[in-house]
């Protein structure tokens, strides 16, 4: 099932073009990874598809109705989108007001899927990058969204973590959820990754299944497809 | 150029003129003031276009909340724009008139304070025009359009009513304050001259951002390779 | 509109918090605006009478700059970290947002409002003639008056290159006939020589006004690119 399609998008920031007519089909139960060099439009897309930027040609579309869209696409930046005075139980609760969730057994139990203790009264501006970093993905597990765009969510995760968000993401993906990694180290998505995408300048170069799209040149344009 | 445009600018040459004509030589000098009320001429036909651009900008917003449409930013963007300039002209022939004829040179006229301010909100308008980020700044600059307009309701009756310790010096006098016959026929030319003209300078300022917005138009469409 | 109301309610209790913990905008806020009123004493040294009739606009500029820097403040908190996309990305509506900062801010500023006042009619030696009962309704409203459009003010101001500078220069204008009337009513109440009823019922009408405004067009303006 098509949980999310780009049709010709494209974003402008000013005379930059950070995204040139994109197209692309992302389905349920997949995981895709995302490759690029900096500045190739990995952010954007997403940001794109979270709804946090508007393209500025071209359509984004999802099969359920505009009301209930919000709630089922979760985003995990590199900024962690936490406040660093609160604790991690205050920063859920807070978020997840926001996506009707009042439950503090959903709560915990996300933090608790990230290897984070939910009683930690410390404050998250205290916690390691790795902490803030998981405690950021436990942010977007509690209102289990179907569509998961992560950017980035190995940076500053030692190899032990990275393999076990790694699994957490096999897990998301075998229960049917849509994800989205951007990332650089492609090797964390080994035998994860359904499909990987290749991004250079704004366009989508190349498809690939598995990660080999990570090892590939930028040296031919390929048309989108799935 | 096109044609319409070069044949509204010499009509309103024309009206300028002409207006200039009734006001500085045919109308009569006034008994009290002398000679100085012929700014009179001046000042309240620009009070009028200044407002009459403001209008138009509150429309342009509007119609550009609804619409994204880039024209309607192009026509607030002038419209504020122009407005401003008009303005500026109400506020330095506001105080040339008042220090000869009342010994002062500001008065806190209700109608020339809320212009004072009508001044300070637009500037702070197109200050926000300027220091926003290109692509919000769109909307920003329309939503703050409806404030300002708004706003200036409250601004009119708040300086009526809270500002009245003193008596003061209306500077284009009550209405049915009685002017001469040739004084309304200078009046009423110099209305419509500095419509035209205001009408005029809206126009073409417009049509030089909409050339910008089709500059910025290309270089998006080079940025993206061609592929829209 | 549950969502609405519990949203609003969260966010306010969040702001509460994390204020209390960094004290980021009061303590700034405490000291500059005792600032103010010293060297407002030290500026002006006038008779009881005198004092009556200028304590309104003293008073008011003084809470008008002190506002500002809670404004900046209460959402520059937003930016770190970036936690006001992780609002704009969630179903949550943008006048709980607004609402909720709105109502944090306003208690901010009237607490500091019931610290402050009470140092001015110690410097100044103030005596009201008229009825004092009826600085609370007016506190209350002029309050509201700044902070509504100046919650709204600061947030547009984020998207601007000179975000500190841009609030003062959005609000101060806009505000001008809240000030006057703030200040008419405070001159009237503090001399009993008019009544303050006109002004008090102006501000009432002006906060209205702009609150349904801005509830109109926050959303706009939070998801303006």
């Amino acid at each position: 099932m098509v949980a999310v399609e780009l049709q010709q998008v494209t974003k402008l920031f000013g005379r930059f073009a950070a995204l040139r007519s994109v197209s692309a089909e992302f389905l349920s139960g997949r995981c895709y990874a995302i490759f690029g060099e900096n500045g190739a439009g990995k952010s954007t897309l997403l940001r794109v598809i979270a709804g946090l930027a508007r393209p500025t040609s071209g359509k984004i579309i999802f099969p359920g109705p505009q009301e209930t869209l919000r709630q089922t696409i979760g985003y995990v930046a590199h900024a962690s989108m936490l406040y660093d005075e609160l604790s991690a139980m205050e920063n859920l609760r807070y978020f997840g007001a926001l996506y009707g969730i009042q439950n503090e057994q959903k709560m915990a139990a996300a933090i608790r899927a990230v290897g984070l203790d939910p009683n930690l009264e410390r404050h998250v501006g205290e916690y390691s990058q790795g902490m803030r970093q998981r405690l950021s993905l436990a942010r977007m597990l509690m209102h289990d969204p179907e569509i998961l765009l992560l950017d980035e969510p190995f940076s500053n995760l030692d190899v032990a973590s990275a393999h076990e968000i790694a699994e957490l993401i096999r897990k998301l993906r075998d229960q049917g959820k849509t994800i989205l990694v951007v990332t650089h180290q492609a090797a964390n998505l080994a035998d994860v990754a359904n499909q990987s995408l290749l991004f250079s300048q704004g366009q989508l170069l190349r498809i690939e299944s598995g990660i080999a799209a990570a090892n590939s040149g930028s040296s031919t344009r390929e048309g989108a497809a799935r | 150029m096109k044609p319409s445009l070069i044949i509204f600018s010499l009509l309103t040459l024309a009206l300028l003129v002409w207006g200039f004509h009734q006001a500085i030589f045919v109308a009569p000098t006034e008994a009290t003031m002398g000679d100085i009320q012929r700014i009179f001429y001046y000042h309240v036909p620009s009070a009028f276009a200044a407002f009459a651009c403001f209008f138009v900008n509150l429309a342009a917003s509007l119609a550009y909340l609804k619409t994204r449409n880039a024209r309607a930013d192009a026509l607030a963007l002038a419209s504020a724009q122009v407005g401003v300039v008009f303005c500026t002209i109400v506020l330095i022939t506001g105080p040339l008139w008042a220090r000869p004829v009342w010994g002062i040179w500001w008065t806190w006229d209700a109608r020339l304070t809320s212009t004072l301010l009508l001044w300070l909100i637009y500037v702070s308008y197109l200050l926000l025009r300027r220091f926003s980020h290109a692509g919000s700044m769109p909307v920003l600059a329309a939503v703050l359009a409806v404030f300002g307009s708004v706003d200036v309701v409250f601004v009119y009756m708040s300086i009526r009513w809270f500002r009245t310790q003193h008596p003061q010096p209306v500077l284009a006098g009550e209405p049915g304050s009685g002017l001469a016959p040739e004084m309304l026929h200078a009046f009423f030319i110099n209305l419509i001259a500095f419509s035209a003209f205001g009408a005029l300078l809206v126009w073409v300022r417009y049509l030089l951002e909409r050339q910008q917005q089709r500059v910025e138009e290309l270089h998006a469409h080079a940025a993206v390779g061609g592929a829209l | 509109m549950s969502g609405l109301f519990h949203i609003t309610r969260a966010t306010l209790a969040k702001d509460l918090r994390l204020e209390w913990r960094s004290k980021d905008a009061t303590n700034g806020m405490l000291f500059f605006a005792l600032l103010v009123v010293v060297i407002f004493s030290f500026a002006f040294e006038p008779t009881a009478e005198e004092a009556r009739r200028i304590i309104g606009g003293l008073v008011w500029m003084a809470f008008l700059f002190a506002s500002t820097m809670a404004l900046n403040q209460s959402w520059a908190r937003e930016l770190r970290n970036q936690v006001l996309d992780g609002f704009r990305c969630s179903p949550a509506p943008a006048n709980a947002l607004f609402l909720g900062k709105t109502i944090g801010n306003f208690i901010f500023v009237c607490l500091l409002e019931v610290v402050v006042a009470p140092l001015f009619v110690v410097f100044f030696n103030l005596h009201a003639l008229g009825d004092v009962f009826l600085l609370i309704p007016l506190f209350l409203l002029g309050t509201w008056a700044l902070i509504v459009n100046g919650t709204f003010f600061a947030a547009m101001s984020l998207r601007t290159r000179t975000r500190e500078l841009m609030l003062p220069l959005l609000l101060f204008p806009i505000s001008v006939p809240a000030l006057l009337a703030m200040v008419g009513a405070t001159t009237a109440i503090f001399t009993g020589e008019s009544s303050p009823s006109l002004p008090l019922k102006f501000l009432a009408v002006y906060d209205i006004v702009f609150t349904t405004v801005s509830l109109l067009l926050f959303e706009t303006v939070l998801h303006a690119e």
